[in-house]
Order: C-alpha cells, then sequence, then structure tokens
C-alpha cells in the first residue's frame, strides 16, 4: 500500500519551523499559533492515517511513500521513502498529539519569554525530525532523523544559552548523542557490508542470512546508539543536564518522546536482535542497569526537574529491558512507552506547572504544602504518580509489571536476575516518586514569603489534564484483549515457542504492589513525618553523597576522557609545532645555514676569486686527465 | 725546430700570468697578467694551428686578440674610475660588494 | 556536441576580466570590484551553461580540444572533462563570485591597490579552471605551479600578520611537490618515447606499460606533489599558516578550490596512470588518510583561532577525501568526489562568516568574541549553519559524503573507516567549542556594538546555505555526473565492489 499524505506529516512542521525562523521579528505576535498549528495539522494526518489503517487488514495496514531517490552510487542504494506501519503510527500520535499539547502548553509558559517564536519553532523542528526519525523506511533515513532531533535537542537545551552553564549542557548532550550516532552509522556501515542494503525491508529479508556474528555486531552497535540516544548506561550523563531546557522541552523531548528514540531502533530491528542473543542480552543488562541507575539517583535530587530526569531514565531503562527480552517483551516495552509518555510528559508540565507558581524556583526543598494553592496541578501530577509507581488499575500499573513478569520468565538465573532488578527498581521509584509528591505538594510550607503560588492558566493546566487522562486510562486499553500486542504483531513477529512460566501474572502483581507499598511507606516514614531543612543535609553517608553526585558519572567521564582528552589535544599541539611543522622550518633552517655558511667564502678580494677559478681550472684539467687516463 | 717548444713557452708565459693574477695587488699589473695569459693562449693557438696544418687556430687567435682589445677598454675604464673616486688602484680596497 | 569551444572560452573569460580591470584607473577601485564581480558573474553562468550541455553517461573526456603547443616536445594544449573534473571547474566558477561579493573590502589592507587584488583574483581563476581541465599533463603542470603565483600575491601581499613568512612558506612548500611531480612528468615523457612516441597526453599515457618499480618511483612523484597540496598529514603545516595569514576570500580559494587540485590529481594521475604502483601504496596512504582525519581533529580542537581551527578541520577532511579515494570502491570515490565539491562550500561558509567576524571585532581570537547569538543573530544562525555543515549534520550536503566514504571505505578496509568515525565525534567537539564560546554565553565586552550583516553579505552567503540545504536531499544531480567518471576509473584500477558478505558466503 502507498500513501501520498505521509510526507505532509513532516512537511507541515518543518514548514512551520522554517518560515518561523525566516520570518524574524515580524513572526513574533503570531508564531506561536503557527507553530501550534503545524503541529496540530500533522496530529490531524495522523489520525486520518489511523483511522485508515483500522480499515484495512492486518497485512494491508502498512503504507509506504516513495518520494525520490537520495543516494545512488553503485549498489548503494537509498530512497528517501518514508514508511507507516504498526509500529510507527504509534509514535506518530504519540509525537504530534503529546507535542501539540505540549505546543498548547508552551503558549502560556513562555507568554514572557522575547523568544517565543524562536522556541516554537525548534518546537516544529523537533517534531519534524522525531516524525522522519520514525517514518524512514530505512536506517538511513532513520539516522536523518536520529540527528535531526539531536540538533533540536541541542537547540533547546540551549535555549537559554546566555547561560554558561546552560551552553554546556547542550554542548554535552549534542557529543554524548554524537558517540550514540557513531554506533548507528558503523551499523549501518556493517549492515550494507554484510547485507547490502540498509532498508527496514531489505535487511529483514536478508538477516537469515548472516552470520550471527555479523547479526551481533550490528546489534551491539544498534544498542550503542540507542544508548546515546535514550540516556541508558553507560552514555546516561547527559539527561540530568539537559534539564536546562525550558520545561516543556524537557517534558516532549526528554521524558516523552525523543530519549524513547533508543528502544524504537531496537524494536524496529528486532529481527536482527532476535537472530543476535548476545547482542540481545547485552541490552536486557544495559537496560536493568540503567533502571536501577537512574531510580537510585532518583532517590538523591532536590531539583524536581533531576529527579523526574532520573526517573525518565530508569523508566526507559524498563522499555530497553523489555526490548532486550525479545518477542515477548517488544510490544510492552512500546506499551510501557506510550503509557510513560503520557503520565511523564504530564508530571514534567506539572512540574513547570509548579515552576511556574514559585519564580522558576527548582529545589524541592523550597516547596511544599502547594496542594492547596494549586488544586489542579497537584491532581494531575498525583495521577501521574499512581500510574508511574504502577498501582492498578492506572497506566503503569498494566505496563510495568508486564515487563517484570516477562523478564521474571526469560528463563533460568538471567531470568531472575533481571525480573529482580526490575521488582527492585520499581520499589526504588515508589520511594522516589512518593518523596517528589511529599516534598513538593505536602507538609508545611517551605518557600519564602516573597513567592505567590497559584494555579496556572488553562492553557496549561489543559494539557495537563488531558495527560493524565492519558495516564490513567491509556494502560487500561492497550492490554483489553491484548490489543496493542496484536495490534504490534505483524511488526515484532511473537515467538510461536512460549516458555514455562515462572511466575504467574498474579504472583508477579502482587510482588510488585507488596515493594511499592514498601517504597511508600519508606518514603512516608521519612519524608512526611519529619521537618525537611531547606538546605540538603551534608552529615549524610557516603552512599547519598555518591548517589547525589549523580553515581560519579560525570567524576568517571572527566577524568578518564575529558582530562585525557585534553592532555591528548594539548600534546598534539605542541607535537605539531615543535615537530611536524618544526621538520618543515629545520629545512628552511638547513638552507639558510649552509647559505650563510658558505657565504664566508666570497671575501671580496679579486684575487682569492682569481685563486679560486685557478684551483677549479687546474682541478678540471685533472679531471679530466684523469678520467681519459 | 720542434713545435712542442712554443707550446712550453705558452704554459710558461700562461704560469707567469696566472700567478701574476694571484699575487699582484695593483690593478694595472693584474691586468697586464691577465693579458700575458690571453697572448699565452693566443700562441697556443696559433702552434696548433701549425701542428694540425690548419687554420682554425689562426682564427681563434684572431677572435683572442678582438676580446682582448675589448676587454683592455672596459676594464682599463673602470680601474680609471675607481682610481678616481677612491684614489687606489689596489684591488683589495675593491671589496665593497661583499657586504 | 556543439562547436563552443566550452573549456578554453570559460578559461579565457576572466583572463579577459583581468586584462579589463587592469586598464581601469587605479584610484577607482569601486569600478574593479564591479567589473571583477561581473566577470565572475558571467564566468559562472557560462559554467553552469557549460554544465547543462555535459553528457552524463558518456565516460569518455568531453568538450575536448587540443592545439598542438610545442609541437618540439609533443606538447600539446589539449583540454577535455570527465565527471569529476566538471564538478571541480563548477566549484570554483560557483566560488569566484561568492568570494569576491563577500569579500567586497578585503583589498583594503593590502600592499597594492584593489585592482591589483581583483587581477589576481581573476588570473586565479584562469589557472583553476585550467588545472581541473587539462589533459595534457605538461599543461597540468604549467597550471599547477602558475596558480603558485596569485596566490602567493594574494597571501604577501594582501593578508594580514605575518602575511610575507606565510606566503613563502606556501609558495615553497608546493614548489617542492610540484618539482618531484616534475621529474615524475619527464620520466613519464622518457618512457612514452621508449614506447612509440613522446607524448604528455594523460589518455596516453594511462596506456603505457610501466614496470612496477619505476611507477612506485613515479607514482610517488606524484602523490608527494598532491599530498602537500591536499593536504595530507604530515605535509599540512603550511596550510594553518597560509590560512591564518590569508584574507577570506583567498583561504576559501585556496581550500575549497586550489586544494582540491591535490585530491583530484590523485585520481586523475595517481590511480589511473599507475594502477600497479597505486595497490603497493593503498594501504599507506589510507593510513595516513586515518591520521589525518584524527589528527586534524584534535588539533581543531587544540586551535584558539578561528582560522587556524578551520584551517585544521580542513585537514581532517582532507583526510576524509583521501580515505575515500584509495578505498576503491564506488562509494568511496563517489563520495569523495561529492566531498570535494561539498566541502568547497561548507569551509567556504565558514570562513567567510569567520572572515565578517573578525573584521568587525578586529580579533579572530575564539576567546574574544562571546554571547554574539544576542548582538548579530543573523550571522550567529550563518555560523551555526556552517558549522554543522562541516560536521556532516544529515540533511546537509556534507553529510552524504561524508557517509559514503565511510560506508564505502568499510566495505574494503573496516578497520580504518571505524576510526573514521570517530572523527564525526570529534567534529562535534570542534564545531561545538567555538560555537559555544563565541556565540553563547553573555555577550563578551567589546562585542556589544558589532553590527549583523548587512544586505550584501547576506546575497553573498544566501547561495551557498541553499547549495549545502539542496543537495544534502537531493544529491542525484551531482551523483549523477560523478559515478559513470568513478565505475572508469575504478575498471582502469580493476577494482570493483565488495561483495556483501551474504553473497560471498552463498558462493
Amino acid at each position: 500500500m502507498t500513501s501520498n499524505y505521509l510526507v505532509y506529516l513532516i512537511a507541515l512542521p518543518l514548514l512551520g519551523s522554517a518560515l518561523l525562523l525566516f520570518a524574524g521579528r515580524k513572526a513574533d505576535k503570531w508564531g506561536h499559533l503557527l507553530g501550534t498549528a503545524m503541529s496540530g495539522g500533522a496530529f490531524v494526518i495522523g489520525l486520518y492515517e489511523f483511522s485508515q489503517m483500522l480499515g484495512r487488514s492486518t497485512e494491508q495496514r502498512a503504507v509506504t511513500q516513495k518520494l525520490f531517490s537520495w543516494i545512488s552510487v553503485g549498489s548503494f542504494q537509498v530512497d528517501a521513502g518514508l514508511m507507516l506501519d504498526q509500529l510507527s503510527i504509534c509514535f506518530v500520535l504519540l509525537i504530534t498529539g503529546v507535542g501539540t499539547l505540549i505546543h498548547i502548553y508552551s503558549i502560556a509558559y513562555m507568554s514572557h519569554d522575547l523568544d517565543r517564536r524562536r522556541f516554537f519553532a525548534y518546537l516544529n523542528l523537533f517534531i519534524a525530525a522525531m516524525l522522519l526519525l520514525v517514518l524512514g523506511d530505512s536506517y538511513l533515513n532513520l539516522y536523518v532523523g536520529w540527528e535531526g532531533v539531536g540538533l533540536a535537542s541541542y537547540l533547546l537545551i540551549g535555549f537559554w544559552n546566555q547561560k554558561p552553564t546552560y551552553a554546556t549542557a547542550a554542548k554535552k548532550a549534542f557529543v554524548a548523542n554524537r558517540v550514540g550516532d557513531m554506533g548507528l552509522s558503523l551499523a549501518i556501515m556493517i549492515a550494507f557490508a554484510t547485507l547490502g542494503t540498509v532498508s527496514f525491508a531489505g535487511v529483514k529479508e536478508q538477516a537469515s542470512q548472516a552470520s550471527t556474528g555479523a547479526l551481533t555486531a550490528i546489534g551491539i552497535m544498534l544498542l550503542v546508539a540507542a544508548t546515546g540516544k535514550s540516556a541508558q548506561f553507560p552514555l546516561q550523563a547527559w539527561l540530568g543536564d539537559a534539564m536546562a531546557g525550558p520545561t516543556p522541552v524537557s517534558a516532549l523531548i526528554h521524558a516523552a518522546t525523543m530519549v524513547t528514540a533508543g528502544v524504537y531502533l531496537i524494536t524496529r530491528s528486532n529481527f536482527i536482535f532476535d537472530a543476535a542473543p548476545t547482542a540481545q542480552l547485552c541490552v536486557a543488562i544495559i537496560g536493568a542497569i540503567t533502571l536501577l541507575f537512574g531510580a537510585i539517583i532518583g532517590t538523591a535530587k532536590d531539583d524536581i526537574k533531576k529527579a523526574l530526569a532520573a526517573s525518565t531514565m530508569s523508566q526507559i531503562g524498563y522499555m530497553v529491558l523489555g526490548a532486550g527480552l525479545g518477542p515477548a517483551g517488544y510490544a510492552f516495552a512500546i506499551m510501557h512507552l506510550l503509557t510513560h509518555g503520557f503520565f511523564k510528559a504530564g508530571m514534567f508540565l506539572g512540574a513547570g506547572s509548579v515552576m511556574h507558581g514559585m519564580d522558576d524556583e527548582v529545589n524541592m526543598r523550597r516547596y511544599g504544602g502547594l496542594s492547596k494553592f494549586m488544586p489542579i496541578t497537584f491532581a494531575t501530577f498525583g495521577l501521574g504518580y499512581l500510574a508511574i509507581i504502577g498501582v492498578p488499575p492506572f497506566a503503569g500499573f498494566y505496563s510495568k509489571d508486564k515487563i517484570i513478569e516477562v523478564a521474571f520468565n526469560a528463563g533460568g538465573i538471567k531470568g531472575i536476575t533481571l525480573g529482580c532488578a526490575a521488582l527492585l527498581g520499581a520499589a526504588i521509584t515508589a520511594f522516589y516518586m512518593t518523596r517528589v509528591v511529599i516534598l513538593t505538594f505536602a507538609g508545611s510550607k517551605r518557600w519564602d514569603d516573597k513567592a505567590h503560588p497559584h494555579e496556572s492558566p488553562v492553557l496549561m493546566w489543559l494539557p495537563m489534564a488531558l495527560l493524565a487522562i492519558g495516564s490513567v486510562a491509556s494502560g487500561f486499553i492497550f492490554t483489553r484483549g491484548n490489543s496493542l500486542k496484536n495490534w504490534l504483531a505483524p511488526v515484532v513477529e511473537q515467538s510461536p515457542v512460549h516458555e514455562g512460566e515462572l511466575l504467574k501474572p498474579e504472583v508477579v502483581s502482587v510482588l510488585a504492589l507488596v515493594l511499592v507499598l514498601l517504597g511508600v511507606g519508606l518514603a512516608v516514614v521519612k519524608y512526611l513525618r519529619k521537618e525537611i531543612p531547606l538546605v540538603a543535609p551534608t552529615n549524610v553517608s557516603i552512599f547519598t553523597r555518591i548517589a547525589r553526585r549523580d553515581l560519579l558519572q560525570d567524576d568517571f567521564n572527566e577524568a578518564v576522557f575529558m582530562k585525557t582528552g585534553q592532555k591528548l589535544t594539548k600534546a598534539l599541539v605542541v607535537t605539531d609545532k615543535s615537530i611536524i611543522d618544526g621538520a618543515v622550518r629545520g629545512v628552511a633552517k638547513l638552507v639558510q645555514g649552509s647559505g650563510s655558511a658558505l657565504r664566508t667564502t666570497q671575501t671580496g678580494f679579486v684575487r682569492s676569486y682569481a685563486m679560486w677559478i685557478l684551483i677549479g681550472a687546474i682541478g678540471l684539467v685533472a679531471a679530466i686527465w684523469v678520467v681519459t687516463l | 725546430m720542434n713545435a712542442a717548444n712554443y707550446l712550453y713557452v705558452s704554459a710558461l708565459l700562461f704560469t707567469i700570468g696566472a700567478i701574476g693574477v694571484v699575487v699582484r695587488r695593483n690593478a694595472i699589473v693584474v691586468f697586464m697578467c691577465v693579458e700575458l695569459m690571453l697572448n699565452a693562449a693566443n700562441l697556443a693557438f696559433v702552434t696548433f694551428a701549425r701542428i694540425n696544418g690548419n687554420l682554425d687556430g689562426q682564427v681563434m687567435a684572431f677572435f683572442t686578440m678582438v676580446v682582448a682589445a675589448c676587454e683592455v677598454v672596459v676594464g682599463l675604464a673602470i680601474i680609471v674610475t675607481i682610481y678616481r673616486s677612491r684614489r687606489s688602484a689596489s684591488v683589495d680596497d675593491a671589496s665593497l660588494l661583499k657586504r | 556536441m556543439s562547436n563552443v569551444n566550452w573549456l578554453t572560452t570559460l578559461g579565457l573569460l576572466p583572463l579577459l576580466g583581468a586584462l579589463f580591470v587592469a586598464f581601469l584607473p587605479k584610484t577607482n577601485a569601486l569600478a574593479a570590484k564591479r567589473a571583477a564581480f561581473a566577470t565572475t558573474l558571467i564566468v559562472a553562468a557560462a559554467g553552469i551553461a557549460m554544465a547543462t550541455q555535459f553528457q552524463r553517461d558518456n565516460v569518455d573526456l568531453q568538450f575536448v580540444e587540443s592545439h598542438s603547443w610545442i609541437p618540439t616536445f609533443g606538447i600539446n594544449y589539449a583540454v577535455g572533462v570527465d565527471g569529476i573534473a566538471l564538478v571541480l571547474i563548477l566549484l570554483s566558477v560557483l566560488l569566484a563570485p561568492i568570494v569576491v561579493l563577500a569579500g567586497w573590502n578585503e583589498a583594503s589592507g593590502g600592499r597594492w591597490s584593489a585592482k591589483t587584488f581583483y587581477i589576481l583574483i581573476l588570473i586565479l581563476e584562469t589557472m583553476m579552471i585550467g588545472v581541473f581541465a587539462a589533459t595534457d599533463v605538461f599543461l597540468f603542470y604549467v597550471f599547477f605551479e602558475a596558480m603558485l603565483v596569485p596566490v602567493y600575491f594574494l597571501i604577501g601581499g594582501f593578508g594580514s600578520g605575518k602575511r610575507s613568512a606565510a606566503a613563502v612558506k606556501f609558495l615553497l612548500y608546493s614548489l617542492f611537490g610540484g618539482l618531484l611531480m616534475l621529474a615524475s612528468i619527464i620520466a613519464l615523457y622518457v618512457i612514452s618515447g621508449e614506447q612509440g612516441g613522446h607524448t604528455f597526453d594523460t589518455t596516453a599515457l594511462s596506456h603505457l606499460q610501466i614496470s612496477h618499480t619505476t611507477q612506485n618511483f613515479l607514482f610517488l612523484g606524484f602523490f608527494i606533489a598532491f599530498a602537500i597540496k591536499a593536504p595530507l598529514w604530515p605535509f599540512h603545516t603550511w596550510l594553518p599558516d597560509a590560512a591564518d595569514a590569508a584574507t577570506p576570500g583567498t583561504s576559501v580559494l585556496l581550500l575549497g578550490v586550489l586544494d582540491k587540485v591535490g585530491t583530484f590529481g590523485m585520481i586523475r594521475y595517481c590511480l589511473t596512470l599507475f594502477p600497479d604502483a597505486t595497490k603497493t601504496f593503498t594501504p599507506v596512504i589510507i593510513v595516513l588518510a586515518v591520521i589525518s582525519i584524527i589528527y586534524g581533529a584534535f588539533l581543531a580542537i587544540g586551535q584558539t583561532d578561528f582560522k587556524r581551527l578551520i584551517a585544521f578541520t580542513s585537514i581532517s577532511h582532507f583526510g576524509f577525501i583521501t580515505m575515500g579515494i584509495f578505498a576503491m570502491t564506488t562509494q568511496g570515490q563517489s563520495g569523495a568526489t561529492l566531498y570535494m565539491f561539498n566541502h568547497g562550500f561548507s569551509t567556504a561558509a565558514l570562513f567567510l562568516v569567520a572572515g565578517w567576524m573578525t573584521s568587525r571585532r578586529g580579533s579572530s581570537k575564539i576567546a574574544d568574541f562571546g554571547g554574539l547569538q544576542r548582538v548579530t543573530p543573523v550571522m550567529a544562525w550563518v555560523f551555526f549553519f556552517a558549522g554543522m555543515s562541516s560536521l556532516a549534520l544529515p540533511g546537509l550536503s556534507s553529510f552524504v559524503s561524508e557517509f559514503l566514504v565511510l560506508v564505502g571505505t568499510y566495505t574494503r578496509y573496516p578497520v580504518a573507516a571505524i576510526v573514521g568515525t570517530f572523527g564525526i565525534v570529534l567534529a562535534a567537539l570542534y564545531i561545538l567549542i567555538p560555537i559555544q564560546r563565541s556565540l553563547h554565553g553573555p555577550v563578551m565586552p567589546g562585542n556589544e556594538g558589532l553590527t549583523d550583516l548587512n544586505v550584501r553579505e547576506k546575497v553573498a552567503i544566501a547561495p551557498v546555505v541553499a547549495i549545502i540545504l539542496v543537495l544534502g536531499f537531493y544529491p542525484a544531480p551531482l551523483l549523477n555526473v560523478i559515478n559513470p567518471t568513478v565505475t572508469h576509473v575504478l575498471t582502469i584500477n580493476g577494482h570493483t565492489d565488495p561483495a556483501p558478505s551474504i553473497a560471498k558466503a552463498g558462493k
């Protein structure tokens, strides 16, 4: 099936972005409206395509659109082609839907910013790039979107780049992402060298013929790409700093959509990972490490956005874990991705709403008791909270429990280890999210009298409310009759082998709930019952201190990569000057030196010249004589 | 008479001229020594012409004479000019181009 | 084919323009500028017109002309282009008007009048067209060396800082390489005489039977000349000095076009004349290319001056180009050729903006800038865009070429490609660090009064931006011209693309 409308999904926001950027200050008055309209337009097209898709039979649902031949050299043929299938439509609707809501939210949130037009231009650019990422029909097209969202993310993190730390955060994000991108380009190169094609369809078709070694290499490289974009261990360090961007950005890019691109990549490449068990295991392990890593950092953060960012990292860890569990887990990874898109975006918007009312204060130790002043924010945030810690029947319960269950049932020690990690993560999640809610909304007020907390305008709370509905209902809808799993089945191919269950779903749910209750209870005891000091106490254990320093991720990167790199650069600069250019200058010196040495023979005395001529003549005659002898 | 003897005279004259050029300071004397060398060469040319029985050497000798004449004209002019400006005919004094 | 002598016309036009400028009064700089700009525009139009006449699928040389020049030595005035040369000639004629317009006031700090500046630029344009069009090795050599003269005067006469020293270094270094090449050319001439008639014709020379050992020596003569020109590590040290001293416009022509003669020569002469020697030296050259990529990138990170930084990024990029050429795959070589074109524009953008920044601020030290995004938004945007192009952001033209080079290299030399891929991370660093320092952060004292781009500058940079964007999404027009020639070159060298490993396993 082909469709002629796919390109407009990308073209609309791209056009919006270009218009807003080129129009300059003239567009300040209506720029935000245009941006929102473009995003909304893309959402409408997405809905239209979705409805068309529903009307077709399962095999006929995927549609493609070939625009033109992009790169064609020898056997390297890449079309500018788009593909919309059951997997990408989920993303299209999430990106455009949540994206539009966040556009609306930003109209109010950014209303006092002089550069609001530019902000909307970047947002539109992001939407376009992200849509290209999920619609591209080959790895190379995906790569364009992949770096495109990286660029948009860079621009938006550094939106207030007049502050040097924010500019550094933006640069850090870009560079970390580039390390991941290196993995993606290597994966594409290996795929082309082994399979002779880089399109999804082609790779899927040929993958069975390739050696496991090659597929493992491709898989590992794709995983590297995913760790960069999705802030997974060991490339996770940029996400916390990325909170420098305006809060709507954090909600859209660094919670709901862009950071989940890694999960999309792995799920999209299921045919590679399913044929390369080692790579798949690596995916699961990385996911498990990150979900604990992020959760632990989350417990120690006082900055509300950074706590949420750590939570995002952890939740994406769940998704990656799910995707690393193979055919049994893909659908749940995507489900968790979608539900997370709702509740995390909602909570970020909630955090933005709190900051909006609190003069951009982000330190939760200076909040407290805000539920009275911001009832709507509290309600929506609370629903998101219930969803993320996995209380039934909220969304997170369905998606997260499924991942834990699949992990346990993965078999052997692997299953038990991964399952336990996921369970433990759930408990820690409950703890730190409860902490966030208590510090922000419960307890006594700890803010200055200068602050006048107030509820945000309707343009801000409406998106939050809509997302909260998603946090409540989406899990239920997706699991009802296994709807999402069946929907995605043609893309991710379910495993026909049904492995023995280690734990029954009910057991997992009960276990998880108990642990969640433990986490919540601990947080309540620790934070609700006690006075919260305005400044974080310093006489804490070494573990707390390490957790506050983001588990030393930055210290490690600085010591190992930054310092070495800087030293290497300095050494090379010196080498270039002294040795390589030194050799060149040495030759020049040599010529100069020999010239001035020979100059001394030019005494200026005619008679000595005559002498030299005579000696030369005699020498010449002698030489001729010797030669002819 | 053996023609080789003329060549010996020529070589002797040339050597005297060469030594003169190298050891004497006075420009005029140096100049005369150069003339001596030229004439030694002329003698050798004529002798060879005689030995080989053709006129090539004699023709060359005429050329040499013409060149020598030109050289005298230019050379003497230079020497006189130098003498006028520097009040000296010593060749060692004319080493200003060194620097 | 039409009867127009396209290449000769194209080559003579700038020379006529130079002659015209020479007769203008010395005091009227504006007239000289206008005349020069008009000439370059006409040449650009003529170049595009010629390109439309080019037959894409014909691998023979096109627009061929041949006239006896020095019959005693069998030297002809022989010109003609294949796909690769056409692309590079297009690059030259397109960049020239942009350079003239962008550097409208560049000649003001010079030893001589503006008139001299534009005469030199126009002469240089003739040489650039000639060097890519020549099909007689001797003619090529003449252009190759003669090209140095106008550049020498452009750097030494109109540059800044240690302009004389830089100009001399550039001239001597290039001459040294050129002389090595001359020795090889003479040897080729002698060998051709032994094998049925002295000639300098490239096509005839490529049919010679030369022993492997001789090929190795002759190859080195050519290659070192081109490696200096390109410039390849470790022959690169003249470039940062020259780029630092030259005016921005001169730098654009120097890095954008002149250095391409090196990589162009590698394909046209090293590969087609000495296939056996190419096989011998390929591993060494690949290693040098990879070193260039990484080394240039690290050095770029370590620079404190915009112009030197851009020069070192170019060394890194030339590493990519050389790697692509010697990977001996269609993707690698087509990518490398496209890279030459794209690099011309992306460097032009970088250098022109850096030049504008420098002339406004009176310094090219990165540390002297800060917060430009607030003060001069348009200029900051263009600089950002040029930087993105330099780090090969997908969607911009340089991505297509860089990725083709990497993919083409990977199929034959995976390790080289993997190491080369590290270059893309380093590229992010060497672009983003100066961007952060100069564009972001609080407005640096001394930057408040800087003016944004004026209309002339916007007009000059707009085509560059447009070309970078359009070719990023639709590189087909150039690739279609390049591909047949590259396939032809690889056939001469007896190379076919490595088959995908699954196909190999299947056999």
